[in-house]
């Protein structure tokens, strides 16, 4: 494990595993760099497939920049399917075995089919989460549908509905809980931004559920609520979460569920004994690392800031020889969303979150910066239109300030501590 | 070395020079509590921290309405007192907190067009090659008068509105008010006063331009601002033309002498600008971070703020001492190296958080086309001394003269 690594394998060739490409190169790495990517495209950013393409302002083309200088081997469109960890080899589809010397997991997830498949099969029904998907939902979106029912009260469904009614497009979003996006920011910020969907003319309606869907042939036609509701669509989008691609690492001994796989605190793979799988790293959303923010929980973050840093901490500890060279992964995970005109960002986790504060701004004005407490610290913070004082913030949560973390502030009016 | 002398020899005018080695001490103390109860933050995480931190205030200036009296009762019973309140609460945006300065800012962006902006890099090309034809036949000129001075004033004073005639007037009052900026100035008694009739004259001056601008509007930012319905008061107005006045006199001087300073030590690096012009904007990023022309910024905490291991005290004046951040080593590799081609090169040249530089695109368009038009059209040129002659100020750094030898100038 120490020996200086000649041959690495990044199965996985999306954001995480490009980062890592590319920092590799830029601390020296001289050996071969091989990806692996199961879709046929060279790396691409996924941020604005649900705004910029489905809106038509771009096509589904957002290939990420390579250094000219990458001198990386790309095996797209065919997966890896099996690990062997003992005699380091991935196999890929094609029956072809990579040896490697490190090997970087960043397999990342997929859309969660709707789960009835005959239902999922009908024309008119779509999932989003690659550059395919985008293009065929945005070729479906310009033809302009009679109504586009989106399921799923989170930031993917929302964002399809704000592109939807950019472009005048009728829209029922069916999100099963009581408030929307409540998981990410909370029941009162979740409750806003449900709030200017409305006034943008989305027909939200919550704690709903589809009974079944209705076909005229092999395409869509309508769908049935659970309260008997019928309603007329020939276009639904399932945003109803993910799958974390681990499918491949069954019979490799690595600890790997639903929930991710399993890493260590340099993110290094397990396996399920708990020790070391040698020479074999992960990052991106598909990894579940120990979070230094939140008491080393595990956690797996599905955020493009985490995908970028978690590979640069992989890349540095795949060329530092033993542990004690390594550094553990310490980012704090951020996130951003742009819908309905709004830009809502949030730093830290909101998880368990059992007190909220409005900091800087109001929920009137709905321009704000909001911080989240649990057990008297700072785990959180997130903001609307307003992410100057964000910075400070991050800090307060890396320093687990008391709650609530800033006072006497500028722009700042009496703060009130309230259920989140 | 204690903490307090640090900082004061870095504002001691005998280290102007050279202030890097002083930096690089005082980032020993990221955070470092000064003999006075000031704190100087020299570090870039905790700079790039503290920058966005809203417990920290710009609105930092001496109260005005604190004079020494002058024995004329109309005077200092009534006209002084009138007018230390007016200043106090019309402060230019760079010294205020939101929401005043951010209402004031969007308005001047919104005249800061950046149609506006690139219209003037022809003009700046005007004026450059009018400048530069001027050092025909001399085998010696100063840089700083003949050049580095007079174009980026010419340009303000064409984007504002201030007809060529007056400019010379601003020369002065320019360069007193900017001590504003210096913590070791601005509270002496004798600096006050002096600043205090310098701004009276000047916003006599703006007031009376105002009115010809309202009578007869022109294409002009100062035409924009005075007739804009929604706009600003009258008290408002002067205090931000003032700004924009003296922030074009004393900034984008010091990026284009310390440009050409920098170039004529690396001959290298003034070898390929003039080969490959393209590369001008990385240069002048990295000019802006290895030798920027605003070295610290002060502010105020509101509240006890902890960065780093130490607690910043609720009312303690802070110095961001943006030039030395520039130059950390846990940020930037080899940072005392001039390297144009240092990647991810997110320097402090222009401060940063919601006073970041509001004529950024501005300078970048006067440092490119001045540096790349002087290394093209300049033959030979020497420094005749170095280090040159600096100014007093530590926070606006820059050579008072840059003389050169010249072997001659190449046409246009």
């Amino acid at each position: 494990m120490t020996a200086r690594p000649e041959r690495i394998v990044v199965v996985g060739a999306s954001l995480a595993g490009l980062a890592a490409a590319h920092r590799l190169r830029e601390r020296g790495f001289a050996g071969s760099l091989t990806l692996v990517g199961d879709e046929p495209h060279l790396p691409y950013d996924r941020p604005p497939l649900s705004k910029q393409v489905l809106r038509g302002l771009c096509t589904a083309d957002t290939t990420l920049p390579r250094h000219p200088d990458l001198r990386a081997e790309f095996r797209l469109g065919r997966p890896a399917t099996r690990l062997d960890p003992a005699a380091r080899t991935v196999e890929l589809g094609d029956g072809s075995r990579l040896p490697y010397d490190r090997l970087l997991i960043a397999t990342g997830t997929r859309a969660r089919p709707w789960p009835a498949s005959e239902e999922a099969a009908l024309a008119g029904v779509f999932t989003l989460r690659g550059r395919d998907d985008a293009r065929r939902l945005g070729a479906r979106l310009q033809a302009k549908p009679r109504r586009v029912v989106l399921v799923g009260g989170g930031f993917i469904g929302f964002e399809v509905a704000s592109t939807c009614r950019d472009l005048r497009l009728p829209v029922t979003l069916l999100v099963r809980d009581a408030v929307p996006l409540a998981a990410a920011l909370g029941p009162r910020l979740g409750g806003l931004v449900g709030e200017v969907a409305r006034e943008k003319g989305v027909d939200l309606r919550l704690k709903t559920e589809i009974e079944r869907m209705e076909a005229e042939g092999d395409r869509l036609a309508a769908v049935t609520l659970k309260d008997g509701e019928r309603i007329e669509t020939d276009c639904l989008v399932a945003a109803i979460g993910t799958l974390r691609n681990v499918e491949w690492l069954d019979g490799s001994g690595l600890e790997a569920d639903a929930k991710g796989l399993r890493c260590d605190a340099f993110c290094r793979a397990l396996l399920r004994d708990g020790s070391v799988a040698a020479g074999v790293f992960a990052a991106g959303d598909v990894a579940r690392w120990p979070n230094p923010h939140d008491d080393d929980a595990l956690v797996a973050v599905e955020h493009w800031g985490n995908a970028r840093a978690q590979a640069e901490t992989v890349a540095d500890n795949m060329l530092a020889g033993d542990a004690s060279a390594m550094r553990r992964h310490d980012h704090l995970p951020d996130f951003w969303s742009q819908q309905f005109g709004l830009t809502i960002k949030l730093v830290g986790l909101t998880e368990g979150a059992d007190a909220f504060a409005v900091m800087h701004g109001s929920l009137e004005e709905r321009r704000l910066v909001v911080a989240f407490g649990r057990d008297g610290r700072t785990i959180a913070a997130a903001s609307i239109d307003s992410a100057r004082w964000l910075p400070a913030y991050k800090a307060a949560i890396r320093e687990r300030a008391p709650f609530p973390p800033i006072g006497d502030a500028l722009d700042q009016t009496r703060i009130r501590v309230q259920d989140p | 070395m204690s903490g307090s002398t640090l900082f004061e020899r870095i504002l001691d005018p005998a280290n102007r020079a050279n202030p890097y080695p002083l930096y690089a001490e005082m980032r020993k103390t990221p955070v470092a509590r000064q003999e006075d109860g000031t704190y100087v933050v020299s570090t870039h995480a905790e700079l790039a921290r503290l920058i966005s931190d809203p417990r920290i205030s710009s609105d930092d200036l001496p109260d005005p309405r604190k004079f020494r009296w002058t024995g004329h009762p109309v005077t200092d019973l009534l006209v002084r007192p009138v007018r230390a309140e007016i200043r106090k609460r019309h402060r230019p945006f760079i010294f205020r907190d939101p929401p005043d300065h951010d209402r004031l800012r969007a308005q001047v962006m919104r005249c800061f067009t950046p149609e506006r902006v690139r219209g003037m890099r022809d003009k700046t090309q005007r004026i450059t090659d009018d400048l530069i034809g001027k050092m025909r036949g001399k085998g010696r000129i100063d840089l700083v008068d003949d050049f580095s001075y007079p174009l980026p004033v010419t340009v303000i004073c064409e984007l504002l509105g201030v007809p060529p005639e007056d400019e010379p007037r601003f020369h002065g009052w320019a360069t007193q008010l900017a001590t504003a900026l210096e913590p070791n100035q601005r509270d002496d008694a004798e600096t006050q006063a002096r600043n205090e009739v310098c701004f009276n004259e000047i916003a006599d001056y703006i007031r009376d331009l105002i009115k010809d601008k309202r009578k007869a509007p022109q294409e002009d930012i100062l035409s924009d601002l005075a007739t804009d319905r929604d706009g600003m008061n009258d008290y408002d107005l002067i205090a931000t033309a003032v700004l924009l006045l003296v922030a074009g006199h004393e900034t984008t001087v010091n990026l284009i002498t310390n440009g050409m300073l920098t170039l004529l030590r690396f001959p290298g690096h003034l070898e390929r600008l003039r080969a490959e012009p393209e590369t001008a904007p990385r240069l002048i990023e990295e000019l802006l971070r290895y030798e920027p022309p605003v070295h610290y910024r002060t502010r105020l905490a509101l509240a006890d703020i902890p960065v780093a291991g130490t607690t910043i005290p609720k009312d303690a004046p802070v110095i961001l001492l943006l030039a030395a951040g520039s130059r950390d080593p846990l940020r930037f590799p080899d940072p005392d190296r001039f390297d144009p081609d240092r990647p991810d090169n997110r320097h402090l040249g222009f401060g940063g958080g919601l006073h970041y530089c509001v004529g950024a695109p501005l300078a970048r368009i006067e440092a490119e086309v001045a540096l790349v038009s002087l290394v093209r059209r300049l033959k030979g040129p020497s420094l005749v001394k170095d280090p040159p002659p600096y100014r007093p100020g530590a926070s606006l750094r820059g050579p008072r003269h840059l003389p050169l030898a010249l072997e001659g100038v190449a046409d246009e």
